[in-house]
Formats: structure tokens, sequence, C-alpha cells
């Protein structure tokens, strides 16, 4: 094996360095007990006393949960649906518009989905009386239909990965297909559908742009209430707050990357 | 990232066999997430489509209905293009849509610029070495997306830890205006999205092959000479990959120009965001996302087109 060379580990040190320095920043400064932002005044956790005794956070935070899980659910099932069908069922007649559907929630530019989806919920209500109000509800399902694309993508890798013969094992020995896809598939994909629920949940916690599209009055998630605060400016609670989301969506994260990468 | 490619197995025997209830079964299976794709995914952009034709009004919801009834009782339908003629004349939508492309293509070059020797230097660490240096790199996109925007607010404010920096070490005399202008959008989106441009440039280093170089090597190839002739050719579908990747979403970026930018950083995301939040004008912010889809349309046709062609070329 020859050497990095300087230069490149230069770069990749400098890269790692520049990826990691502004979290940091954001970490040590949430610490600060100046009330100026950016005046150090010494190690303090005061700002993190003030967002425990915050209820518009806690309301928000409570909302954003709520819409995390139930959104993940959903689309790990209807997601884990797409995938299984796209891996296994081979050429089926219109295969390529599927696939296209169930890939375009990653193409399509965040504002112009919220945008769609909203749209749809106000036609929805015109014609058949449902949604009278946007709410939690239509994040839920907006959060869903985004995340069950990438729910089928980490299922279909996880499938793909997994002889089909297992499969058709079991169903030779005389295990009924129901029984088989519990006894067999379910097992095999467990690992993807977990990974897939917690990418999924990630990605709605984290969601601003959909969210504020869909929602209604007093429907507002974390990152909502969030971006209004960051928009005025700095605050040192704000910065408290980042630093909670930032740990938060992180431990997910790393959650779902230890699952996907398990054999 | 190459494992997620999709499935290569034919399709399974057992599943198509004719048999007692696993036709029904399979067409169940099929049914519900056809239904959920049709519902909330094709509907969505059909709808997007018809209100970008329809007229805007005041109302709730603030848009003219398409199909209309005319005084004799007979339906009309009621199509304007009116909404695409003004965006195409209103210098806003203009400057919107050019500053989406500039700025994220001068977001893709920076982090492509970062990336690649970072790529390279990864995959070319050693064997054990290599796990870490992935976890490290993608990491930090697992984390929020919002609050890394923020982040660069806290480092580039006036007042920032970057300025303070600076006039410590008397390199400045005065603290630079960093933020709030399309450097800070363009810094921001690059930092943001460079796992993305990061992970399928490693994918590609990380398989090459390393007899190839050495070939080169001996042959009489200086280093620069190498890579230009050898390694970046190989890595051309990486490449493309990684462009597509962060030149799609910073095109329709909202987050970033709002935070970071000045109140002239125009891009398409944000001019989308304005129409529909404060003008209340839904029948232009529909037109200006067709028009946003229609432009990402064409460099995603582009990969398609190229893809077989840099594979064919790598091979």
């Amino acid at each position: 094996m020859r050497a990095i060379g300087w230069p490149l580990m230069l770069a990749l040190l400098g890269g790692l360095g520049l990826l990691y320095a502004p979290m940091a920043a954001l970490v040590v400064y949430s610490f600060n007990a100046s009330e100026r932002v950016l005046v150090w005044g010494g190690w303090s956790t005061v700002w993190y006393g003030r967002l425990l005794d915050n209820s518009a956070i806690h309301e928000a935070l409570g909302r954003s949960v709520l819409v995390g899980a139930a959104s993940a659910s959903l689309a790990t099932v209807f997601g884990a649906a797409a995938g299984y069908a796209l891996a296994r069922f081979g050429a089926f007649p219109g295969r390529g518009l599927f696939a296209a559907l169930g890939a375009a929630p990653l193409v399509v530019p965040e504002v112009a989905l919220g945008l769609a989806l909203l749209l749809l919920f106000v036609s929805l209500d015109q014609a058949i009386g449902w949604p009278a109000q946007r709410g939690l509800v239509t994040v839920i399902l907006s959060h869903a239909s985004i995340a069950s694309a990438y729910v089928a993508i980490v299922v279909q890798a996880r499938l793909a990965r997994f002889d089909a013969a297992l499969e058709e094992a079991a169903a030779d020995l005389g295990c009924p297909p129901f029984q088989g896809f519990l006894r067999v598939t379910l097992p095999l994909i467990a690992p993807g559908l977990a990974a897939g629920w917690l990418i999924a949940f990630t990605l709605s916690f984290d969601d601003l742009v959909i969210a504020s599209f869909t929602t209604g009055p007093g429907a507002g998630t974390l990152p909502m209430l969030a971006f209004s605060k960051v928009r005025l400016g700095l605050s040192p609670e704000i910065n408290a707050l980042a630093t909670l989301l930032l740990l938060g969506v992180l431990s997910l994260g790393v959650l779902a990357f230890v699952l996907q990468r398990r054999r | 990232m190459a494992r997620l490619a999709g499935g290569r197995f034919p399709p399974a025997a057992a599943v198509t066999r004719p048999g007692r209830g696993i036709g029904r079964e399979r067409l169940l299976l099929l049914a519900l997430p056809t239904l959920w794709l049709v519902l909330l995914v094709a509907a969505p952009l059909v709808i997007l489509l018809k209100i970008a034709l329809s007229e805007a009004e005041l109302g709730v919801p603030p848009y003219s209905a398409l199909v209309q009834t005319a005084p004799d009782g007979s339906l009309a339908l009621a199509l304007t293009i009116d909404s695409f003629t003004r965006l195409a004349a209103d210098d806003i939508y203009r400057a919107g849509l050019w500053g989406s492309l500039r700025i994220a293509f001068l977001a893709a070059l920076a982090a492509f610029l970062v990336a690649y020797p970072m790529a390279l230097a990864m995959a070319r660490a050693p064997r054990r070495w290599r796990p870490l240096l992935l976890a490290l790199a993608i990491l930090p996109f697992w984390t929020s997306f919002l609050i890394r925007v923020y982040a660069w607010k806290v480092i580039l404010q006036g007042g920032g830890v970057l300025n303070a920096a600076l006039l410590e070490l008397g390199l400045i005399a005065q603290p630079l205006a960093l933020l709030h202008g399309e450097g800070a959008v363009v810094l921001g989106i690059a930092y943001a999205y460079l796992p993305f441009m990061l992970l399928p440039l490693y994918a590609v280093l990380e398989g090459r092959d390393p007899a190839l170089e050495e070939a080169a090597a001996d042959l009489g190839c200086s280093p620069w000479q190498r890579w230009l002739r050898v390694t970046l050719p190989l890595s051309l579908p990486g490449v493309a990959a990684g462009w597509a990747l962060v030149f799609i979403p910073a095109t329709g970026e909202f987050v970033v120009p709002d935070l970071l930018g000045g109140p002239d950083t125009l891009m398409l995301g944000r001019v989308l965001w304005q129409e529909f939040f404060q003008a209340a004008d839904w029948p232009m912010a529909a037109a200006l996302s067709v028009a946003l889809l229609l432009l990402l349309l064409a460099p995603l046709a582009t990969l398609q087109w190229l893809r077989p062609r840099l594979r064919g070329g790598a091979e």
C-alpha cells in the first residue's frame, strides 16, 4: 500500500476539520454564560435550563416526535411494500412508472414537493370535504409520502443481498405465502425496516420546508419554531436548542447507520 | 452507495408460479404501494401543473376553478398560461432562475474541489482506516440540516467567530461583511451538501485498480499527469453522480439563501417561498415549481444519457 502523500493527507484532515468546526463552534457557544452570543462569559448551562422552562418548545417537540413516529411507521409499511415489489416481482407491467414515482421524491426539490402536497390537500378538501383543516395529519401524510421513497431503497437494497431461493425454499416446503413472509422474508429484511424507519423519522424530525407548506394553525413543528427564532438572529438559547437538535438527530442517524450495515 | 443499486435477481419463480392465493397476495402487495404512490406522489404533481395553469384570485383557495360553468350552463375549461408568461417577462423570476443556476453551479464546484482530494485520500488510506474515515465523512449528513446552516451564521456574523479570530490575528482592521451575500450562500450549500459529493467519489475511487496508476508511473507519468489521464477519467461516473446529487437539490434550496443570503440573493426556491407565503400567489408559486422541475429534468436526462457512456469509458 502506497502512502497517501502529504498534500492529500492535508486535504483530508482539512476537509474533515471544515465539516466539524462549525458544529463544534455551535456546541461550545451553547455553554456560554454571556447574554451576548459572541462574547465569551465562561462556561454555563443556563441556556439549557431556559429551554426546559419554555413550554412552546415542549409542545413543538411533542408534535415533532408524534409526526416523526407516525409518518415513519406509515412510510415503513408502504415503502417496504414498494421496495419488495421492485426487488422480487421482476418486470411487471408498469414497473418503469412505478419505479419513477417511487424515486420522484428523491429528485423533486422540497419546495415543489411541499407546494404540490399542499395543493393536493386543498383539492381533496374541495372535492370530498377532507381534510377540512390542515394540521398534524396532513404533515404526517406528506412526510410519509416522501420518506417511503427512502424506505423503498433501503428495503430493496437489503433484499438484493439475499437470494430469492430462501423464500422459494419455504414455499416448496409447503409454507403458505403469508407464513413464509412472516418466517422468512420479514426476519431477513428486519434490519432494513428498522433502518428505514429511523431514516424516515430523522427526515421528518429535521424537515422544515414540507411541514411549513402542509401544516395548519397551531401545529408548528420543532424545526419550524427553531427556524422562526433563527431567522431573527443569534441567541444563546437557540444555540442550546441547536445543540440538542444536533445530538438528537445524530444519535438516531448513527443507530440507522449501524442497523443498515448489519449482516 | 454502490450497494444501493437495484436488485439483480431474476423474477422469483416461487412467487410467479401459479398457486392457490399466491397471485392474489402478490396483487395486493403491488396494489398497496401503487395506490399510495398515485395518491401521494403522482396526484400532487398533476395538481401542481393544474394550479399553475389557473388564474390567481382573491379567495379561499386563492385560484380560479379550472372547470367553470358558463352562464348558459355549459362547462368550460379555463386554462391560462398567464403565470408562465409573467414568469418569463419579470426580472425577479429571471434573476431567481439565473441565481439558482449560478449558485448551485458554484456550490457544486466548491464541494467537488474540496471532496475530490478527500475522497482520493480516503481511498488510498490503509484498509483498516477506511470504515472510520467513511463514518466521519457521513456523520454530519445525519445531523440537523437547519442547524448546520445556522452554525455558519454564528461563524460569519459581523462579530462572529471568524471575524473575531481574524481581528485577533491582526489580519484585518475592520470586521468583514461575510454574511448576507452570495458567497455565504455558496459556502453554506457546499458545506451542507459535501457528504453527497464525497460518497459517490469515494465509492468509485475506492473500487479503482491501483495497478493502473502504478503502470502509468512506470511509463513515466508525473503524479499530476497520472491523475489527469488515469485516475480522473476512471472516476467520471462518481463525478457525475456527485455533481447531480449536489446541483439538483441546490437549485431549489430555500433554507440556505434565506439564512445566509442578503435580500438580493435570489434563488428559485426562495422566490417560490415568497410568492406563496408573502404574496399568496398560488398559481405563480405553482408555475415556479413546474419551471424548477423542467429545469432539473435537463441535467437528469443528461446524466441518464451520460451514464452508460461514462461506464463504457471506464471499462
